[in-house]
């Protein structure tokens, strides 16, 4: 089992050498990928993918345990070192999850692949809120469908040692769990995100500027209580959804109305958040919560 | 000279492939030229040139292009050594599956997508089996499970090759194809060199079973690639 990932940093785009030099992730761990567009991010998710050895665009050298690309048996070990699950990917093949998920269990040669399939089948419907039978078509699932399956072939089938998640944010399906099971495989997760809370569940953040790895954050444990923030906001919101979704009424008070959603509190979280460094200023400007929810929920 | 042949499927992307292959090769001072062989028109040879490398194109036009194509062979060859290159890089249109263009000496690249379907390997037959490398593209759009099932229906159907996923947009995967080029064996001649896989029953020698490289094999409808279209083209 993989041990680690090194990336000796090369050149920016100006030819000046990185900033960050050097950069360890450890198995079970998990690195952001951040900055805006054209900054960088695919081609350093691309240098590790091909095991790059000083002579990619950006000059950067990948370690795997501390041994660059062995030109020998380079193949064999670099088959299968990256999982990739992103927005843009969909299943193509016409066939049930359940023949297709055999199939794939055979390529790896999985010995119980009845078993294995129980539990692909298990952790999807955890990471989605529709649920998915083996009978069904892998063609017709949802998006969010799709992306849960993907990530439960990827963490139990799949034995690449590195997982590289790329924006899956409007996914429509619990990635913070999804996150959780990948590390908890002992993978190394690769994440690209625009998304504050995932960005901060990661125990370090690369940012990208021009070509080059700029900086390198540590998540404080500051951080680490913004977080819970963040992930406490959206367990509301998550919960708004499904009362909307499920027909029923939201209101600013509860005034005996069991049905109703209490808004309000959805209002005084974002309130509490706006309190917290770095939060969101535009809520904050907002006096009325109730216009505030209403924003949020658009 | 390297003689590089690339087949595949129809759109897998073998143009593209080439393209970020070839700007590797021209950085590290490697010269090379590229031709097409394509059916009735192939606006491919545009994207060569603007590379800046010497193009021809030979469009088979009634015959069969893959008969066309070993026919024009030591043509191509020469055309290539005027040109004063290392690498010859040659793209064939591929449509049948019938055929396969590796020739022994050379190195062949067999370029498929992953959306083609996941028992398509098998119908691709021959030049998939006889290809030195299998170069799989698309894996960007389908799912890792999908890619994984695909590479493994690859690897039944040829399991000498080295397999190699590309991104013919990004161009991932070409700085590994190009070190394979330069890896690869330089070619003395192509005359005299064989097919790995013999051309079905038509018109010409080929056709016949013919599997030889050279002018005296050749018998019956034999066409030869016009120089002609390229060096009006390259005053350009």
């Amino acid at each position: 089992m993989l041990g680690k990932i090194s990336i000796i940093g090369g050149l920016d785009k100006d030819g000046n050498p990185e900033k960050v030099q050097r950069l360890d992730i450890a198995a079970g761990e998990v690195l952001a990928v951040v900055g805006p567009t054209g900054s960088g991010k695919t081609q350093l998710i691309s240098d590790i993918e091909q095991y790059a050895d000083g002579e990619t665009l950006t000059g950067r050298t990948i370690l795997i345990d501390e041994q660059p690309m062995d030109q020998g048996s380079e193949d064999k070990e670099l088959r299968h070192l990256v999982a990739e699950v992103s927005q843009n990917m969909n299943f193509v093949i016409d066939m049930s999850i359940e023949e297709f998920l055999l199939m794939h269990a055979q390529v790896r040669a999985i010995n119980n692949p009845q078993k294995t399939i129980q539990k692909v089948l298990t952790i999807s419907n955890e990471l989605s809120g529709e649920p998915v039978f083996p009978t069904d078509n892998l063609t017709r699932l949802s998006g969010g469908q799709s992306r849960a399956l993907m990530v439960a072939d990827v963490a139990t089938i799949s034995n690449a040692p590195v997982v590289l998640i790329d924006e899956i944010e409007n996914a429509g399906i619990d990635r913070l769990k999804a996150l959780k099971i990948l590390t908890g495989q002992g993978k190394i997760v690769l994440l690209v995100s625009h998304d504050p809370t995932l960005i901060l569940m990661a125990r370090q953040r690369v940012i990208m500027k021009n070509g080059g790895m700029d900086k390198l954050y540590q998540t404080t444990v500051e951080e680490k209580k913004i977080l819970e923030g963040l992930i406490g906001q959206e367990k509301h919101f998550a919960s708004l959804r499904d009362h909307l979704r499920s027909g029923k009424r939201i209101g600013m008070k509860n005034e005996n109305k069991e049905e109703w959603y209490r808004g309000q509190s959805f209002g005084t979280l974002s309130a509490e958040y706006q309190q917290i460094p770095g939060g969101n200023a535009q809520g904050a400007r907002s006096e009325d919560a109730g216009e505030t929810r209403d924003r949020d929920s658009n | 000279m390297r003689l590089v042949i690339v087949a595949g499927t129809p759109s897998s992307g073998k143009t593209s492939v080439m393209i970020h292959t070839i700007a590797h090769l021209l950085k590290n001072g490697i010269s090379v030229a590229a031709c097409k062989i394509d059916c009735l028109q192939t606006s491919d040879d545009e994207r060569y040139r603007r590379l800046n490398i010497p193009v021809a194109v030979g469009l088979s036009d009634y015959i069969c292009p893959d008969h066309f194509y070993v026919a024009n062979l030591e043509e191509i060859e020469r055309w290539a050594e005027e040109q004063a290159v290392e690498v010859l890089v040659l793209e064939t249109a591929g449509l049948c599956h019938r055929c396969a263009p590796a020739v022994y000496g050379c190195l062949s690249i067999c370029v498929i997508d992953n959306l083609i379907g996941i028992e398509t390997p098998k119908k691709v037959g021959p030049m998939l089996s006889t290809a030195d490398i299998v170069v799989i593209t698309k894996g960007d759009i389908v799912s890792q499970a999908e890619r994984e099932v695909f590479r493994h229906k690859v690897e039944i159907v040829n399991p000498h090759a080295m397999v190699l996923d590309f991104n013919g947009l990004t161009g991932k995967g070409s700085l590994r194809l190009k070190n394979e080029i330069v890896k690869s064996k330089e070619l003395d001649s192509i005359t005299g060199k064989e097919l790995k896989y013999p051309m079905p029953a038509a018109i010409c020698s080929y056709c016949a079973g013919e599997t030889i490289v050279g002018k005296t094999y050749q018998m019956g409808n034999v066409k030869k690639v016009d120089f002609g279209r390229v060096d009006q083209c390259l005053e350009k």
